[in-house]
This record gives structure tokens, C-alpha cells and sequence, in this order.
């Protein structure tokens, strides 16, 4: 089978990462800009060179047409730009929808950003209620859910159906605290055990706080062009092997099921474009909202069942030094969470992989990663397979 | 029937009426569960629509009363609300039902007993009043 036109077709050629946590001292936007910088010194760029840009949305800044409003920020006036809503899956879909504008030329050098101040540019209390606003304002919201009962329902449905365990889904949390303690950047990072998620603070059965994504202040970055200009710049490529995006409901009650998602097709789309299987990924950054996430991720992109998943979170072969490494950043749960940026920081700690650029959690085996991003209750899914250029 | 006599303050959400779902809250006020079905297909659906998303025909959409009866497909206790009325009434259920009709609703599970809620038990509709004449579906569990 031959490979997709659009495979290799681009690359990332330069990644950057904000501060991160509690940044009082920057706005979202300014977080995104501080981001935006660091990917074009990476890719030797000056704003003029940047031609396109993707961007996400913002819940903390009251922006109306993001997009515009951060090219504006920044100081360029691009050619192709725009802003998609698909909450946690945003980042991977504008990888997708940059490749297809290289393709066709619309761009040349795309400018993929996203930055939220979700944990200072708001209160606890208007953060979890503008979330809930993801619940379906008419037939949910009236019910008093937030988005870990959503989960919840998931987890406990995984629990009924399959063989996970709550230990497994601890594990998921576990390994992810484990591998922010090894990341210069991370807002979390004091290691935690399986009996520490276990006691935790219970926010909505069986789900307790430690299996929660956290909610900091964060922005994320790429710089993404055509594979053969990414090879005369000056950071290593990372070529954009394959994607796949699905999408099967937006509102949990709508959900056809409660164990399996989209994450399967996107996944298999990924895979077709890439030429490749499963058996061919080294290593793999997941979208890790709640920790029975990951579990069905792993499974839908065809690295096994949901226990067997769950067992290889539990035996540690998760971690960078062992198996199947997975969520190296230390995810969500434990790395940063900011909107659309969690999401990001996933496709950024697999390039800086396969660059071999990732210091102390640097996984052996970096030729080929699988990344995937989720948005709302397990609606949007967009796969990812990114390849050491 | 309605199952709450009180209104309690801060007050529950307010469920909002438009054009897709009058006659779902009206038949509330009167303590029916007011479902969709498409003529052509036999699907049943939730939550109400203007087109039967079988065949995006609006002349196919049939509304029915339901039995309101099913079973929990899945749940969560939630120990932490987001909305104000909720606040005091933590530690409570959120659940999606099966419909014996075949469509999935989300509701809370009220009750004494609805702490014991488990996947797979059966459940039956009432009505809790929220004040401006509105009514909203809930589910209790019926006796095991």
C-alpha cells in the first residue's frame, strides 16, 4: 500500500512552550505570544516569514475572532488563518488542517498557537462553571453535572464492560507525575502513588482529584512547513507522517457508547496515510483529561485492550526507560492543562522525542510516535503519527 | 407526579424553552415523558429536534409518550457542584438511562436510596417541579 500524498508531505520545524502554572504575570494571549517566539528562533524565522496561522479560542479573555485578534497581538498580517473549536482536539485538527494548506500552497510557514491563563485569569469556581458549559445547556446542564461526572459515567461504564480496574486508571495519574518530576517546565511535579490517588479528594465517583487534569496557565506552540524547506532550517524536522480526525457526538447522553470513541477511526485513518501499523510506534503522547482516558486511547489505537493498557500503566512499562513509553511531558494530569494547550504540549513533547532533545526522560527508541487529542466527552478525536525527520 | 414540594434556594436550573423543545417541557408539566420517533425508520431519539435524523424529514417527526421506564447505563456520584443550586445537595447522582423506547437521557437519580445506584438497575420517571410551572424529568430506582 503506498503512502498518502500527504504523508511526509510537512513538518514541524520548530516547537516552544511558555511558562507554565500559575503565571500571574502574563495574560493568556501573552502566554501564546511567549510560546510563538520560542518555535520561530527554533525554525529560524522572523514574524515576516510567517504566512499562516491556527489558532484555538479562548474561555478566559474575552476575545471574539481569536485568530485575527492574535495575529494582530503578534504583529503579522497572514494570509490563511483560522480559528477552530474543537475544545481538547483542536491542536492535532490544525496539524491536520496546516498540512493541507502546505500542500496546496495557500501558506508556506504556519504558526500553530494556543494559550489560556486558566488557572490566574479566572476564579476555581468560574472555571469549572464555564466548563460546565460544555455540558448540553438544555437536557444536561439542568442535572448539576461538570465535566469529571461526565468522565465518570465513562469510567465506571469501562469498570461494568471490561476488566480495568480503578488501580489501573491511579496508575495512568502515577505515571504521569512520575515523568513531569523529569520536565524543567511542569506544573506538577511531586511524585505521587497509586494510594495517594486513592485517597484523594473526591470530586465525582470513582474519579477523585489526582485523576483530574490540572488547570494552569499555559501557551504552546509550533512552526509548521513544507518537509523539504524543514530540512534548510536550522532544528531537526519532525515530519508529519499521518492524521485522521473523527467525530461521533458532542454530548455525553449522545455518545453511541461509553467505551468506544472515535479515537479508533481517527487512528486507523492515521495509520492508512502513514503507511504504517501499530507494531511500528515507539512511544505515544495521550490525551489524559481523567486518567480512564488514556486506557481507551491506548486501546483504540491498537496497543491493546483497555486492561492490557491498564497493566502496562500498572508494571510501569509506561515509563520513558521501559516498553511502551507514554505521556513522557507527564500529560495533562500532571504537565499543564490550559484549553486547547493540553492538547499541544502532547504534540510538543513528541517532537522534542523524536529530536532527541528531551534530556533526562529522552525515550531510547525515537524514530516514530503516535499522538492523540480528544475534545469534548470523548466527541472530536484527531490522531497524529510524527516521524524523526 | 411531582416529587419535590419545595423550591429550594439558591434555586435549581431553570430548564430553557425554545422552538425544538416546547412540547417535550409541556408535556413535563403535566407529568408526561414526551419522546421523539421517526415514522419512516422507528428511531427513537433524544433530546427533541425540528428533522427526524434518520432522514432530515421534518414531516417524519412524531412525538409519543413514553413509558419512562429503563435502566442506569451509567453513573457518577458527583462531591462537587458547579452549579450554585446543586451545592447543597452534594453528594448526588447524575446517571444516563437506558430508555425501554431505545433513545439514552441524562437525569439525576433521587430518592432515598439513590447513593445504592448501580449500572443495570431499573428505574422509573417522575417529575420534580422547579418553579415558573416547570417540571424535570427524574429518575428513582425501583425496588430491586
Amino acid at each position: 500500500m503506498a503512502k498518502h500524498m500527504l504523508s511526509s508531505a510537512a513538518s514541524i520545524a520548530g516547537v516552544g512552550e511558555s511558562e507554565i502554572g500559575k503565571v500571574a504575570s502574563q495574560s493568556g494571549i501573552g502566554l501564546a505570544a511567549q510560546a510563538a517566539k520560542q518555535a520561530m528562533d527554533e525554525a529560524g524565522l522572523r514574524p515576516s516569514n510567517i504566512d499562516g496561522l491556527l489558532t484555538a479560542y479562548s474561555m478566559t479573555e474575552p476575545y471574539f475572532m481569536f485568530g485575527t485578534v492574535v495575529a494582530e497581538y503578534l504583529g503579522i498580517q497572514p494570509s490563511y488563518l483560522s480559528s477552530m473549536v474543537l475544545g481538547g482536539a483542536t491542536p492535532a485538527a490544525l496539524v491536520n488542517h496546516a498540512v493541507q494548506a502546505l500542500a496546496t500552497g495557500v501558506a508556506t510557514n504556519i504558526l500553530v498557537v494556543v494559550g489560556e491563563n486558566r488557572a490566574t485569569g479566572q476564579t476555581r469556581d468560574e472555571a469549572v462553571a464555564a466548563l460546565s458549559s460544555v455540558g448540553h445547556p438544555y437536557y444536561e446542564k439542568i442535572y448539576g453535572p461538570l465535566i469529571p461526572a461526565f468522565y465518570g459515567m465513562i469510567a465506571n461504564r469501562l469498570m461494568h464492560e471490561t476488566g480495568v480496574t480503578r488501580e489501573m486508571m491511579a496508575a495512568v495519574a502515577v505515571n504521569g507525575r512520575f515523568h513531569a518530576g523529569l520536565h524543567p517546565n511542569a506544573h506538577m511535579s511531586q511524585p505521587i502513588t497509586i494510594e495517594d490517588v486513592l485517597a484523594s479528594k473526591p470530586i465525582a465517583t470513582p474519579l477523585n482529584i489526582l485523576d483530574c487534569c490540572l488547570i494552569s496557565d499555559a501557551g504552546g506552540a509550533l512552526i509548521i512547513t513544507a518537509a523539504d524547506r524543514a530540512r534548510d532550517m536550522p532544528s531537526q524536522p519532525v515530519d508529519i507522517l499521518g492524521f485522521g480526525e473523527f467525530h461521533t457526538h458532542e454530548h455525553i447522553m449522545a455518545a453511541p457508547s461509553l467505551t468506544e470513541f472515535g479515537g479508533k477511526q481517527s487512528g486507523a485513518a492515521a495509520y492508512k496515510m502513514a503507511d504504517l501499523s501499530p507494531k511500528d510506534i515507539d512511544f505515544a503522547e495521550l490525551y489524559d483529561c481523567f486518567t480512564p482516558v488514556p486506557l481507551i486511547e491506548m486501546s483504540e489505537a491498537g496497543f491493546g485492550t483497555p486492561e492490557e493498557a491498564g497493566e502496562l500503566f500498572l508494571s510501569k512499562e509506561t515509563n520513558f526507560n521501559r516498553k511502551f513509553p507514554v505521556n513522557t511531558h507527564g500529560g495533562m494530569l500532571s504537565h499543564a492543562h490550559a484549553g486547547a494547550a493540553g492538547g499541544l504540549f502532547a504534540i510538543i513533547e513528541a517532537a522534542r522525542q523524536l529530536r532527541g532533545d528531551a534530556g533526562g526522560r529522552q525515550v531510547a527508541k525515537r524514530e516514530r510516535a503516535f499522538v492523540h487529542n480528544e475534545g469534548g466527552i470523548m466527541s472530536s478525536h484527531c490522531s497524529l503519527i510524527l516521524g524523526a525527520g | 407526579m411531582t416529587n419535590q414540594a419545595y423550591i429550594p434556594d439558591p434555586p435549581l436550573p431553570i430548564p430553557q424553552r425554545n422552538a425544538d423543545n416546547a412540547p417535550y417541557w409541556d408535556g413535563a408539566a403535566e407529568g408526561r415523558l414526551l419522546l421523539q420517533r421517526c415514522r419512516k425508520t422507528g428511531q427513537v431519539w433524544f433530546y427533541p429536534r425540528q428533522i427526524s435524523p434518520a432522514t432530515w424529514d421534518a414531516n417524519d417527526v412524531e412525538w409519543f409518550v413514553a413509558s419512562g421506564r429503563g435502566e442506569v447505563h451509567s453513573f457518577s456520584i458527583v462531591h462537587r457542584a458547579s452549579e450554585p443550586g446543586y451545592r447543597p445537595l452534594t453528594p448526588f447522582v447524575v446517571a444516563l438511562i437506558d430508555l425501554v423506547e431505545g433513545a439514552q437521557m441524562m437525569t439525576n437519580i433521587i430518592g432515598p436510596n439513590a447513593l445504592d445506584v448501580a449500572i443495570g438497575d431499573k428505574v422509573r420517571c417522575v417529575f420534580e417541579a422547579r418553579g415558573e410551572g416547570i417540571n424535570v424529568p427524574q429518575f428513582l430506582l425501583e425496588e430491586r
